[in-house]
């Protein structure tokens, strides 16, 4: 018992257990360290913060990563080129169609095969790209709102992006593990029906996001969480690195569809929204705004998709026909060769970059010329993001930090990979 | 477009660049480790290049670099720079792309830290000495990011071995593992 009540004087200030009146009482004026994770409902995935808290001001900050390392580019040294798409599938797990697209761009940049991939493929390759985009934006944007109160948007955006999970899962057979792009084009074709299911989606999409936007643009709860928190100004984000939605709320016009085009983004039309002020608020309607360009994009892709091959005609990455693997030894061995040791990439170094849901995703690979890549880097845009964190928390609220977490959008798996 | 860069770097300096080259679009530059602080500045105040924008930072460790189809000449031999530490930048402005990479000798793994120009290079160089051991002067703060404190070497270097375990918790109660015991009486195969 006389522990308790230590624990209770402690905790209250208060001389006695029997002191219950409302009078204040000296709290130690000390700064106190909290920590704050790994494994915390608003961290998402899993992140430490040792933090200095004056009160509930955050004074200095320990932001820690690692804790979901997993070896991606270690591993990525002993396997082939395409045993590396499943890798990278875990990279970025919420949209990791795109994850899968600049892995195949890298090993295509080496081989000199960039331009001659089907336009076929190129298009299927924007369409599952732009659907990663808006389940990418769809999950930040629901699960930061969830963690400031509302939870009606979470359940909308969740209901949509679980009709684009399926849709994804028709195209390529596994819900968000997709294991879909391979060197040269994409594994399989567009399944049966796919524009008019992709077109009523859409629609529906359309329409739960002016739901959510009633719901949460003129609220005043979520504005006032939002609005002047976590700012970052234009010349900062360049410095910092930051990419993708929170470099585009910043004001940095830079756009790796637009300042870098790949594939055939030449040929879709969109805008690239930029904010002002590079707060969190910023950072919200620039994702809404990439969500309705996202949709415009999927629309003009489906009437522009051409027919034709889904992989490039190049005996170094296309499997011989199934026909002649069973009926003749040469395409037997090719197979064989093509299976146990990998696609051969020329020997070289190469850094390709597409625009990822948090921003400019990049691979740079040293070949040595065998079927496995000698060194593999990823340029995670969450791990450059997170790296901004403690300056962006920095004498706000521990409250502050949910939303800025929520609006950096930290993916565990790029992070750390 | 950006060869223009490689032209004038070598122009501005030439004491302190070792040669350059271009591969599949990508723009390199080999840097001296001395003058990697005076060219960095450059890069980033000069008018006419402003790499304001840093991309990435990492290393390429060559132990045991023989690539296939080029000549032997190439291949990796003791006498060589064994790490390759690489710095890649962009500008805004003019949207060039440069890569500067610095030979540092495996004796002295050491290159000035560029974390006071860019600020993103502060958690990058972290990850690069967290994975190869590569030291950064002047950095502000040069601690292990995805490990532990108390892991011992560096695991992205070509000999630290893939399966090798290092788990900061022990467990001396728990029986030995089977597989790892196998492994470990498994005779040596290269």
């Amino acid at each position: 018992m006389a522990d308790s009540q230590t624990l209770k004087q402690l905790v209250l200030g208060r001389k006695d257990v029997q002191d219950l009146s409302d009078t204040e009482h000296d709290l130690p004026p000390d700064l106190m360290t909290v920590n704050m994770g790994p494994s915390h409902p608003a961290m998402h995935g899993t992140v430490r913060i040792v933090l200095t808290v004056d009160g509930e001001r955050v004074v200095k900050s320990d932001v820690q990563p690692g804790y979901l390392h997993r070896c991606f580019e270690k591993e990525s040294e002993y396997a082939t080129y395409t045993q590396i798409f499943p890798y990278t599938d875990r990279l970025n797990y919420v949209s990791p169609m795109i994850n899968n697209c600049g892995w195949a761009m890298v090993a295509e940049k080496l081989m000199g095969l960039t331009s001659s991939i089907p336009k076929r493929a190129e298009y299927i390759r924007v369409i599952v790209s732009e659907m990663s985009r808006i389940t990418d934006h769809l999950t930040c944007i629901g699960a930061s709102a969830m963690e400031l109160g509302a939870f009606g948007p979470f359940l909308f955006f969740l209901k949509a992006r679980e009709w684009m999970y399926e849709l994804l899962e028709k195209v390529s057979g596994a819900r968000l593990t997709h294991t879909y792009v391979r060197i040269g084009g994409v594994s399989k074709d567009l399944p049966d029906n796919f524009a008019a299911d992709l077109t009523h989606t859409l629609d529906e999409t359309a329409k739960v996001m002016v739901e959510v936007e009633q719901m949460l643009n003129g609220n005043k709860i979520f504005r006032d969480r939002m609005a002047g928190i976590g700012a970052l100004t234009r010349e900062d984000a360049i410095a910092t690195g930051c990419v993708g939605p929170i470099a585009r709320a910043c004001g940095v016009d830079y756009d790796v569809r637009k300042d870098y085009p790949y594939s055939v983004y030449p040929e879709v039309e969109f805008d690239v929204p930029l904010g002002t002020t590079g707060d969190c608020l910023d950072r919200y309607l620039v994702r809404i705004e990439e969500l309705k360009q996202s949709i415009s994009i999927l629309r003009q892709c489906l009437k522009q998709i051409p027919d034709g091959r889904i992989l490039v005609d190049d005996p170094r990455c296309s499997l011989p026909p199934k026909k002649d693997t069973y009926n003749t030894i040469e395409s037997m061995i090719r197979h064989f060769k093509h299976i146990v040791d990998g696609i051969k990439v020329p020997a070289g170094e190469s850094y390709a970059f597409v625009e990822g849901g948090n921003g400019e995703l990049g691979f740079f690979v040293v070949a040595d010329g065998t079927g496995r890549p000698f060194k593999a880097y990823c340029r995670s845009p969450s791990f450059v993001h997170l790296s901004t964190a403690g300056q962006l928390i920095q004498d706000h609220l521990i409250a502050d930090i949910v939303p800025i977490f929520g609006m950096i959008n930290m993916i565990g798996g790029e992070c750390d990979k | 477009m950006a060869q223009k860069v490689l032209d004038s770097l070598k122009a501005h300096h030439p004491a302190a660049i070792e040669h350059t080259e271009s591969q599949h679009g990508d723009e390199i530059a080999w840097v001296k480790r001395d003058h990697l602080l005076a060219v960095a500045t450059w890069l980033k105040t000069d008018p006419t290049m402003r790499f304001d924008a840093p991309v990435f930072c990492t290393c390429i460790d060559r132990l045991d670099w023989r690539p296939l189809g080029v000549p032997l000449s190439q291949a990796w031999t003791e006498d060589k720079p064994r790490f390759e530490v690489c710095y890649q930048l962009r500008s805004v402005t003019h949207r060039y792309r440069i890569r500067l990479k610095i030979a540092v000798l495996e004796s002295d793994p050491s290159v000035p830290s560029l974390a006071g120009l860019w600020p993103a290079f502060n958690w990058q160089e972290r990850e690069t000495f967290d994975m190869y051991g590569i030291r950064f002067d002047g950095h502000p703060d040069l601690r292990r990011i995805y490990l532990y404190d108390e892991f011992v070497g560096y695991p992205l270097r070509k000999d630290y071995p893939k399966e090798k375990r290092q788990p900061l918790v022990r467990r001396d109660d728990l029986p030995m593992n089977p597989i790892k015991v196998a492994r470990e009486h498994k005779p040596e195969h290269k």
